[in-house]
């Protein structure tokens, strides 16, 4: 293998998205996260989103069953994995029949031609042979022979014909390596280390990627190679990281933060399920993970550890969260600390489980039966979702409120450089453990009472078993002010709706304002939340860009708001708000602020394009004022 | 944690509330029997926790002196777990009843006992639903009439010891309401056993399904139609001990005269035994409560208790890789450093 440096000086781009494409089983997932971490390591800013089907091997070359990763890599930040691919690698028809429309115009279009036969073009629908009937014309088309290759390639190691074609993978990824000078060492090394259990698989995929790197070096499909420079990021030491393994990483860092032994209880779901997995390799933090027999026992099991002094976390998908909602409601009775993780999917029902959607809101602040109110925190980016879990504990901790955490598949799989935190300035979310009685009866005894709440935060105590003269019981049915004793009278009732409704509308004292970015002075102000926040950053730069004024505002708390929210709303004429969904936090702040909002939604199971939302910021600010 | 417990007794276990059960419910019985017992177990209160689910068993909690939860219809299990996982210092009690238990939380109840959580679960047994007012539940004998069966139930019933048998109950054993001695030493051997207990406890709802069990456990009947399982012993009953159980050649059990077959052909209980199957037997020798049925403790054997067993794969973690370390975790999928 060439060593780069010894190369003609490769042309540089500031910017580049490549989408791999492939069959369910041909490894493309795989294929682009090396992709990834080899570019990450290199030191460029990145965003990534896989795409997935449902199935785990939806029937070979169909277009159901096209699996693709599209990752963006520049020298420069980038919030979003970018609107269409400039590159796309197509492992076989299906795969380009499905994800050539993304490509723009003039696009390159690597194809591996050894699949391009009668039957894999009948499966994928083509009539014609679409590489020789000229409708890729309007595109850069590279042919490559990749399974002929490979097989070329490993056949003196011994590699059966049928294994041989299971490097494939490695044979693009090799090729696009040398493409877009990407440095090959860590990926030999990776190779190495994954499949070190099975010798003649890294002889295999290693021969593979040595055959698809030196095929772009040796032929002349490609006239030069090109470079994607380091990014001019902040300082600091990075790591490349996947919302779920923010959120995973982030209750960790929430358990110690507080000083809490953390207790997940969990029931494996799409796209949540990696949370579980990554928490249960790390049981030297002391960390209990516990899959339950279902969503209903991964909550109880979650209350009953916050009960005896635990962190109490569960982590779901919408689905869950329905069958959770019972629990909910115990949880903001029994007012204890509890963190329900929702990384929301498309829905209703099982809906598209591997595909991302933003429309568990409304469900998240109300789906609860009787006046159950909690605050709920939306992470907005991949490593946001650190923060956001530490905040949502935070708060759990010092209300004795469950919380709910919102994210999304397309945070959940989607990988971002992450400017590593340093853990000493993490914040101390700690919150004392109540041990002394607290109420002295009429004849001057002194007693414990369960519901006595800090005047401050309303908060009550939390006494857990095993303190001394401290037992109590709690339970779902209506408890009096104070004493915690059962009680069904009228007043008592109206009066504990009240003070869990205040409790937490308090909590809008001990949270960030909403910060408003771009021109505070424009017309149009951008309200978003979640993941739309890398959408809606591109978007708005690229208008303000072209000399037109707008604001944005992204919302993190969305229940209780920001104290300022109402405030910066009503200063602006025209309201747009980007959801991924039918326009549910639009519908919110119109009930609550009285202001004329207007959805911008998308239900695709696909992110917002930063095109498509600047066209609709655009249309918006053209728009006269009624 | 209290390291020394000072001795307590019956009224250091009651709390201050008033017991709201129906006057002449076979639920103060059991209240009773429970608390006599706790200061024999010489643990303080602080370190005992009662989770229930809902129904009229599940007020329990709140007339013990110790910390509790009032749960959710049929969660008491999943609660209860969560509890002992994290806190394997307790002494962790589940209430439940036959609806609660078996009918919408039948799924948590299963899988408690199949994992060998440390709990103590007493499953009061009415077979009827009290606390709505009186309909049907999952125990209630076939063709039962009430007011959401008035022509009659046609669901099969559950035998929970069946139930908490195939679910791989570690300790699985049954009583009734009406003899306190019984109830304690059944409770005392529940607690007493690693891993999760489930305890039948035959209980009169004297509004809504009052005499269910009054054949067998009314004191004049309880000689010739309960028989006590004694480890050990061959299972005999009456009042001179005049009748048996036999294995027949087909397996099945049936129940004789000992004077026409002899001591020596009975079948000697063996509650240690690994394999369910003769437990299995004994708790459908009687398919209804109207002959003959074993009490006692059917099946207990020893087997890994589950939040012991997370516990130490915690501690074999941090054993083998040391304490968990927050900016070591942070690096572990590769860094870069910029500037």
């Amino acid at each position: 293998m060439t060593d780069i440096e010894a190369r003609p000086t490769p042309w540089h781009l500031d910017d580049l998205v490549i989408r791999f494409a492939g069959d369910s089983g041909d490894g493309m997932q795989l294929t682009g996260d090396r992709f990834t971490s080899a570019s990450a390591l290199f030191g460029n800013d990145l965003s990534t989103f896989p795409e997935f089907p449902a199935e785990i091997r939806a029937p070979a070359g169909t277009l159901a069953g096209v699996s693709s990763f599209q990752v963006r890599i520049a020298s420069h930040e980038i919030s979003t994995p970018g609107d269409a691919p400039t590159v796309l690698v197509a492992m076989n028809p299906a795969a380009l029949k499905a994800d050539l429309h993304h490509l723009v115009p003039g696009g390159i279009v690597i194809v591996n031609t050894d699949t391009f036969d009668e039957r894999n073009l009948t499966k994928a629908g083509y009539a014609a042979n679409p590489l020789l009937d000229g409708s890729l014309d309007h595109f850069r088309l590279v042919e490559v022979p990749m399974s002929s290759l490979t097989a070329d390639a490993v056949a003196p190691l011994g590699v059966k014909p049928r294994d041989a074609d299971r490097s494939k993978n490695f044979f693009a990824l090799g090729l696009i390596s040398w493409c877009y000078s990407r440095p090959v060492e860590g990926t030999i090394t990776w190779i190495e280390q994954r499949f070190a259990k099975t010798p003649l698989v890294v002889a295999s995929n290693r021969a593979a990627f040595t055959a698809g790197y030196n095929f772009g070096e040796t032929t002349e499909l490609f006239d030069h190679a090109y470079t994607v420079p380091a990014a001019k990021l902040p300082d600091g030491e990075y790591t490349n990281i996947t919302g779920n393994t923010a959120l995973a990483w982030g209750l960790v860092a929430a358990g110690q933060c507080a000083r809490l032994p953390v207790f997940l209880g969990s029931y494996p779901i799409t796209p949540a399920s990696d949370i579980l997995h990554e928490l249960a390799k790390h049981k030297n933090f002391g960390i209990r993970t516990f899959q339950a027999e279902d969503e209903i026992a991964a909550i109880g099991s979650a209350l009953g550890a916050a009960f005896a002094g635990h962190l109490g976390v569960t982590t779901t998908s919408g689905p869950g969260v329905a069958l959770k909602g019972e629990t909910i409601s115990l949880a903001v009775s029994l007012e204890l600390p509890l963190l329900i993780i929702d990384v929301q999917r498309g829905g209703p029902s099982t809906g598209l489980p591997t595909k991302t959607e933003a429309a568990d809101l409304l469900m998240a602040l109300y789906g609860r039966h009787g006046e159950a109110p909690l605050p709920v925190v939306a992470a907005y980016s991949p490593p946001h979702c650190f923060d956001a879990v530490i905040e949502a504990a935070r708060i759990a901790l010092k209300y004795r409120t469950p919380v709910i955490v919102l994210s999304d598949g397309y945070l959940a799989n989607g990988a971002h450089p992450w400017k590593l935190p340093d853990v000493s300035t993490l914040p101390d979310i700690s919150v004392p453990f109540a041990t002394e009685l607290n109420h002295m009866r009429a004849d001057g005894e002194m007693e414990f009472w369960p519901y006595l709440r800090d005047p401050d935060t309303l908060a009550r105590p939390w006494a857990i078993p095993g303190t001394p003269g401290l037992m109590h019981r709690v339970g779902g049915i209506e408890k009096e002010d104070g004493s915690g004793n059962i009680s069904y009278t009228p007043e008592n009732h109206e009066r504990m709706v009240h003070l869990r409704a205040d409790k937490i509308a308090g909590i809008a004292k001990d949270i960030p304002l909403v910060e408003v970015v771009g021109d505070a002075d424009a017309d149009l102000l951008v309200l978003g939340w979640g993941s739309t926040w890398g959408a809606i950053k591109a978007a708005v730069d690229t208008v303000r860009a072209r000399g037109k004024r707008v604001a944005w505002a992204h919302v993190v708390h969305l229940s209780p708001f920001p104290a300022n929210l109402g405030d910066v709303l009503r200063r602006y004429p025209k309201i747009i708000v980007p959801e991924m969904n039918m326009g549910q936090l639009c519908k919110v702040v119109r009930g609550e602020f009285l202001v004329p909002a207007t959805p911008i939604t998308k239900v695709q199971g696909m992110p917002f394009t930063a095109a498509e939302l600047v066209i609709a910021i655009e249309h918006a600010l053209a728009k006269e004022l009624s | 944690m209290s390291d020394t417990v000072a001795l307590t007794t019956k009224k250091d276990w009651t709390s201050d509330q008033e017991v709201r059960w129906c006057p002449g419910c076979g639920d103060y019985g059991i209240l009773t029997a429970v608390q006599m017992l706790m200061p024999e177990f010489g643990v303080a209160p602080e370190n005992v926790v009662f989770v229930s689910g809902i129904g009229c068993s599940s007020r329990f909690p709140y007339y013990m002196n110790t910390y509790g939860v009032h749960s959710i219809h049929g969660r008491a299990p999943a609660v209860a777990t969560g509890i002992a996982v994290a806190r394997p210092d307790l002494d962790v009690w589940v209430i439940t009843g036959d609806g609660d238990g078996l009918s919408i939380g039948g799924n948590h109840l299963i899988h408690a006992l199949r994992r060998n959580v440390n709990l103590t679960i007493l499953m009061f047994n009415n077979q009827i639903y009290g606390l709505t007012k009186g309909q049907y539940s999952p125990t209630s004998e076939q063709g039962k009439v009430t007011k959401s069966t008035p022509y009659g139930s046609l669901d099969q019933p559950f035998s929970p010891l069946s139930v908490a048998l195939g679910a791989e109950a570690s300790f699985v054993a049954r009583t009734h309401d009406l003899d306190r001695k019984h109830m304690m030493a059944i409770f005392k051997a529940a607690h007493d056993h690693r891993g999760a207990s489930f305890v039948e406890i035959f209980q009169n709802c004297n509004v809504f399904n009052d005499g269910a069990f009054e054949d067998i456990t009314a004191r004049d009947n309880r000689a010739s139609m309960l028989i006590d399982l004694q480890h050990g012993q061959p299972v005999r009953f009456g009042a001179d001990s005049e009748r048996g159980v036999v294995m027949g050649t087909d397996g099945q059990l049936r129940i004789v005269n000992v004077a026409d077959v002899g001591v020596d052909a009975l079948l000697v209980h063996d509650m240690h035994r690994q394999d369910p199957s003769l437990a299995f037997a004994l708790a459908r020798l009687a398919r209804d409560v109207h002959s003959p049925t074993p009490v006692g403790i059917f099946r207990a054997v020893d087997r890994g208790e589950y939040a012991s067993d997370v516990s130490a794969q915690l501690l074999a973690a941090s054993a083998s890789k040391g304490p968990g370390d927050l900016a070591t975790l942070l690096r572990s999928n590769g860094t870069w450093q910029v500037g």
